[in-house]
């Protein structure tokens, strides 16, 4: 049974809680998109959609408070090549323009 | 001592010990310490297959950015035919399935059979309400003329704060079909997740899983939630494209 208490759910209202920050951030998002912030406005879609993964990721998934450190590193190590992916892709993409 | 004393006796008798079998839960397989290293080895490879996953979608993605940077005016106006409506209205379908999904998984920690099931059962009923919608979506699509093929037509204009570009239409059917392969790849993770949570629901009513062993709702419970964070991205980067115009 000890093996229980290492195991992080939570309780019911705070997942309530988690889902209702969750619609707020739509709502924000669906609301950012028709104020004019110029170059801004894909960066901050991008910023709250990036803070309801998290939130999703850490809270739903149980990554933060999983037992096992090496579930971590996965976790991260699929973002980093992704980060990777999209980088580099970028950097070579957005520089052409001297061709 | 009483315990090596009876194996002792047994295996001089040439009975099989049974010691070791009604010590544990039949969930747990031989080749696991305890429960708890089993549930971490079924995470862990459930977290390198959503990997996959992510580096799947993140060559789509990928893709996503470097046209919608090179042909951005096209992207805006193929953008601006998509519903926000709908799109904001599935968000939240997908987010309340996510909820609904976590509270499954603590209900099936709880040991209570019902109220688990009942969790799963709402989940696939919201996971099938987000594809109908996503159909009529579709069909809109097809009436417009503005699925990529040969009869994919596009007149419509970027509307920049009321100066009206025009847009190369070739440009804007590539928009379309971003559009089209990621939702589609999205929905068709969707039927799968729908598919899962149905067989998951039957298990759970014929009382397969325990407060012991419910590694089968947490697994499947990480696969849902990496759908919803996918579609949490696909929401804003294609309804939601230079709107305040």
């Amino acid at each position: 049974m000890a093996q229980h208490e290492e195991h992080t759910t939570h309780s019911q209202g705070f997942y309530l809680a988690i889902g209702a920050i969750l619609l707020v951030l739509t709502a924000t998002t669906v609301g950012a998109a028709f104020v004019n912030l110029g170059p801004f406005n894909p960066i901050l879609a991008l910023l709250i959609a990036t803070i309801k993964a998290t939130l999703v990721v850490l809270f739903f998934m149980h990554v933060k408070g999983a037992s096992e450190k090496l579930t971590g590193a996965v976790v991260v190590s699929g973002f980093f090549f992704l980060a990777i992916l999209i980088s580099l892709s970028l950097a070579d993409y957005m520089t052409r323009s001297w061709r | 001592m009483p315990d090596s004393q009876a194996s002792a006796s047994q295996a001089s008798t040439g009975q099989v010990s049974t010691m070791e079998h009604e010590a544990h839960n039949p969930a747990l397989l031989h080749h696991f310490a305890d429960a708890q290293q089993q549930k971490n080895a079924a995470s862990l490879g459930m977290w390198l297959f959503l990997v996959t996953e992510i580096m799947f979608f993140g060559g789509m993605f990928c893709a996503y950015l470097i046209y919608r940077l090179k042909y951005f005016d096209a992207f805006a106006a193929g953008s601006q035919q998509l519903s926000i409506k709908l799109g904001a209205f599935n968000t939240a379908v997908l987010i309340i399935s996510s909820v609904t999904v976590v509270l499954a998984v603590k209900a099936a920690e709880a040991g209570k059979r019902k109220v688990l099931v009942g969790y799963l059962a709402v989940t696939v009923l919201l996971g099938l309400t987000f594809l109908v919608v996503k159909g009529f979506e579709y069909a809109e699509k097809f009436e417009k003329h503005h699925v990529p093929g040969p009869s994919f037509n596009f007149t419509d204009t970027f509307d920049d704060n009321g100066k009206q570009i025009p847009v190369n239409p070739k440009e804007a059917e590539l928009f379309f079909s971003i559009y089209f392969v990621m939702t589609g790849m999205h929905a068709l993770h969707m039927i799968i997740g729908c598919g899962l949570f149905t067989g998951l629901a039957i298990l759970a009513w014929k009382g397969h899983y325990s407060p012991e062993y419910f590694t089968p709702i947490e697994n499947g419970g990480l696969y849902w939630h990496l759908v919803d964070i996918i579609w949490i991205y696909l929401f804003p980067l294609l309804y939601l494209i230079s709107r305040h115009s």
